[in-house]
């Protein structure tokens, strides 16, 4: 089987995602396609996996051109994708999730479709348990799952989009194996993902994208370097810090634990200072959200004194906080930051808290929002609703909501989720405030934003500070091995 | 909770979509006349006669109204903040017992006794809606559930008084208490119900509504708190305070229709004082799109329906729950279309991803922490 994609276009609005992509794969292949967040891969493989209809453009197997009008579609004519989000699947067992997605009659065939199923699981050495009830499952064992479904269903071309988030190296070197023997049996591979290290292992063509266009195809092995201009273009300036001097002793925490579900977080103590830059490194769920959140109040100080600027605020109210003057920027901006169905000229009224007047002068509300639309460059209007910006513009409105005085600012993930010009403008801004006094703590995934903007790195493994390094001392290896647990004493050498 | 208008459709579109519920509506309660082999036309003539061929009846068909529009009102309100006020009937009844409790218990002149039922009407709905929102703020126990057994509640406790404490002296009657002093009687036109002072009350108020949502601050936080109640807390609105304030507006306003209801239209308290308006008053407010500005009129479309089908069982071999089938198919298929509209809307932006400036390729926020 061989696939083929011609003049691929699919416009959203302005914004060309896909502008006349041309790609072919041949049977049996591993291929790679690589690219900066935004580049249009993921555009692309929605389209071919029918999750999109292409504006223009022709999609052909083995020389025919097929019509994908969805998901449903596309497997039907061999063509699987396996989602990077946590793969759906409904609380009920493991075989129940591959019955309900059984083509065809009104029976149910529990054995066959087990034998079928442990069948093809034994095969790659995939561990799951066919009884286990689906919410238990890891990240990884749920891709393992629907890798095995869409064998099931009869894929030939099977597309993963950034498999390697969220699962373990044992799991990573299970899906690597079986992804080659599937190529060694002439399926069609297609791996998606920005990280060069990966691709660089195990594709054997790569196509690079970058804004929505094919900028370079490539047999591996090929430089590094390569790849990365192809990539991101030329190197793009690093907005250089000008060096701040610190301030008071703006935080300070001591003898503080915070208790959140499960997780019971000890902080060692801290003092962070005016103009300081805490960044917060740690896998998902290692307790740095936990320990922003209780900073602000959000969640319970269990013991030990939390001061703002020598205020003593442990165990006050969330708005208490907001009054004493610090604020907190959660990861889901849509989720937990905006408000769905809002005007951006209703969440300036909202988040202005200094005016109480109980009628609103909208003509002054809307020329505030312009003002800020402006200065903060969003693009939208005032009466665009908040859903209606994309990530990037949710992020501007978000800042441009802050209060203007500001003594601390904690955040999550600041520039997760977006291109590259909007996340170096949104450091642009942070760092402006910085400049004007605030101290900020933030939490990262992105080690390199970690050691770039941080003074101080905290890296937090399962519920505790494992370590508090000067962040022009370290670098990414001493970070990377960090989060994964490993002390700097075991780590020498030893790891790999 | 989220209909909006549909910006995206012409007006002419637009008023076609809304009209083509009531026009389905009425050619399914034709349906229904014809199956029992009477004429359709002559059955909505009977409506139309039965609510507003007389001035006894356009009195009554506004005395309708009254309720119904201060109970929509205010569920607009609670709806604004996310909340399913089910026990909006309860409310009215106890609306009702506050304003029995004055009219029985307190001998004043008319001028200071009719404020002092309403004031007492009021304050009972409030108190009986903070009842639910404390169960939903303090207790989690969501307002639906709460509110449902309330109205359970409160009409336990209206037969209670009406056997027991009020009965009617050596009668031992469910038909209601002794008619109120008639100094407690809402003023009204002639011999008939229409009471000025309450239609003039429920068009202010519903306008203080429509005000509240659409020119406050207070309103604003209201349905920022209904739309996204993480996000609210985080901006630093009080939510838990947000959700009292609804419940105690909605609370004062049907707690206001229960009172009119027994000083206005019964003149004593009976068993099921609220007469329905509670629930109906959800359905006006589902098809009014939660928007204050349209209560008034469907309320009125829904008062006349209901008046007028009494009739029915009088002149012709229908019976008067027809009206309750008319506004029953109605709201649905309102429903139906609004809710087709926005799967329409939502499969238009489907084509949209989320970020078009950027791939898809962002993992899901973490959804942690507590609200």
């Amino acid at each position: 089987m061989s696939l083929e994609l011609r003049d691929i276009h699919k416009h959203f609005g302005s914004v060309r995602a896909n502008d006349g992509i041309n790609l072919s794969v041949a049977s049996g292949s591993l291929h790679g396609i690589l690219g900066e967040n935004g580049a249009g891969k993921s555009t692309l493989m929605k389209v071919l996996s029918g999750f999109y209809v292409a504006d223009s453009g022709e999609i052909s197997l083995d020389g025919e051109p097929v019509q994908l009008g969805s998901p449903d579609d596309a497997i039907r004519a061999g063509i699987g994708m396996l989602h990077q989000d946590p793969l759906v699947l409904l609380p009920m067992s493991v075989t129940d999730n591959f019955l309900l997605a059984s083509p065809g009659s009104l029976r149910l065939d529990r054995k066959g479709t087990r034998a079928a199923i442990s069948e093809l699981r034994d095969r790659f050495g995939f561990t799951y348990d066919l009884d286990a009830p689906a919410r238990t499952l890891t990240v990884g064992e749920r891709q393992q799952v629907e890798i095995t479904r869409l064998l099931w269903l009869g894929a030939k071309v099977l597309i993963l989009d950034e498999p390697t988030t969220g699962i373990s190296a044992d799991q990573r070197y299970l899906l690597f194996a079986t992804l080659r023997e599937l190529a060694a049996e002439g399926m069609i591979v297609i791996f998606v993902s920005h990280k060069l290290e990966e691709v660089e292992e195990i594709c054997e063509n790569v196509t690079v994208m970058r804004r929505g266009r094919v900028v370079g195809e490539a047999e591996m092995p090929v430089p590094a370097r390569e790849l990365v201009t192809m990539m991101f273009g030329e190197p793009i300036d690093i907005a250089n810090r000008s060096p701040v001097s610190l301030g008071d002793c703006a935080l300070s925490l001591s003898g503080v634990t915070i208790e959140e579900r499960l997780l019971s977080l000890r902080v060692p103590d801290l003092e962070v200072r005016a103009a300081e830059v805490i960044g917060v490194a740690g896998m998902e769920g290692s307790g740095q959200r936990a320990f922003l959140r209780g900073i602000c109040g959000l969640t319970q100080v269990t013991s030990g004194t939390v001061s703002l600027a020598g205020n003593d605020v442990t165990r006050r109210s969330y708005r208490h906080h907001l009054d004493a003057g610090m604020h907190y920027l959660p990861a889901g901006r849509l989720e937990e930051g905006l408000v769905e169905g809002l005007t951006i000229a209703e969440h300036f009224i909202l988040a202005d808290r200094s005016r109480t007047g109980f009628l609103i002068d909208w003509d002054d509300a809307d020329a505030e929002a312009k003002r800020e639309i402006d200065e903060y460059s969003i693009k939208g209007t005032s009466l665009s609703p908040a859903e209606a910006l994309s990530g990037g513009n949710q992020q501007r409105l978000l800042l441009a909501m802050l209060p203007d005085e500001l003594d601390l600012l904690l955040m999550e993930h600041p520039t997760r989720g977006l291109d590259i010009e909007s996340a170096d403008w949104v450091w642009t801004q942070l760092l402006a405030r910085r400049e004007g006094g605030t101290a900020i703590i933030f939490a990262s995934a992105d080690l390199d934003e970690l050691l770039r903007y941080s003074d101080r790195i905290l890296v937090f493994f399962s519920g505790e500070v494992l370590a508090e390094l000067q962040a022009d001392a370290t670098n990414v290896d001493e970070i990377g091995h960090l989060i994964g647990g490993r002390t700097a004493g075991t780590s020498v050498g030893g790891a790999g | 909770m989220t209909v909006r208008s549909g910006e995206d459709a012409s007006g002419v579109r637009r008023a076609a979509i809304g009209v083509l519920p009531f026009v389905v509506a009425l050619l399914f309660a034709s349906v229904l006349v014809l199956l029992v082999g009477e004429n359709p036309i002559e059955a909505f003539r009977l409506i139309i006669q039965g609510s507003l061929g007389s001035a006894d009846k356009l009195s009554d068909t506004v005395m309708v109204w009254v309720p119904l529009t201060l109970a929509a009102a205010g569920l607009v309100v609670t709806f604004a903040a996310g909340l399913w006020n089910i026990g909006v009937e309860g409310q009215i009844v106890l609306g009702a017992i506050g304003a029995s409790l004055i009219a029985r218990e307190v001998s004043a002149p008319p001028y200071i006794l009719i404020p002092l039922t309403l004031l007492f009407g009021a304050l009972f709905g409030i108190a009986w809606a903070l009842l639910a929102g404390v169960l939903k703020t303090k207790g989690k126990v969501n307002e639906i559930f709460g509110g449902l057994g309330l109205d359970f509640v409160a009409s336990g406790v209206t037969l209670y008084l009406i056997i027991g404490p009020w009965a009617r002296p050596g009668i031992a009657s469910t038909s209601g208490t002794e008619p109120f002093p008639t100094a407690a009687w809402l003023p009204a036109l002639g011999d008939t119900r229409f009471s000025p002072l309450a239609v003039g009350l429920t068009i202010v108020l519903v306008v203080v509504v429509w005000m509240l949502l659409r020119g406050t601050r207070y309103g604003l936080k209201l349905k920022a708190v209904g739309r996204n109640p993480q996000s609210a807390f985080l901006m630093g609105i009080p939510t838990n305070r947000y959700i009292l304030g609804a419940f105690a507006i909605c609370g004062a306003l049907s707690g206001l229709a229960g009172a009119i209801q027994a000083t206005g239209f019964h003149h004593k308290l009976v068993p099921s004082i609220s007469g329905g308006y509670g629930f109906l008053g959800i359905l006006v407010v589902l098809l009014a799109g939660f928007r204050a500005i349209w209560i008034a009129p469907i309320a009125a479309f829904f008062a006349v329906i209901a008046v007028g089908s009494i009739t029915l069982t009088l002149r012709l071999d229908v019976d008067s729950a027809l009206g309750a089938v008319i506004t029953g198919i109605l709201v649905l298929f309102a429903l139906m279309a609004s809710g087709l509209r926005s799967y329409r809307r939502r499969k238009r932006s489907l084509e949209l991803p989320p970020d078009p400036e950027e791939s898809t390729s962002t993992p899901t926020p973490a959804r942690g922490g507590a609200s």
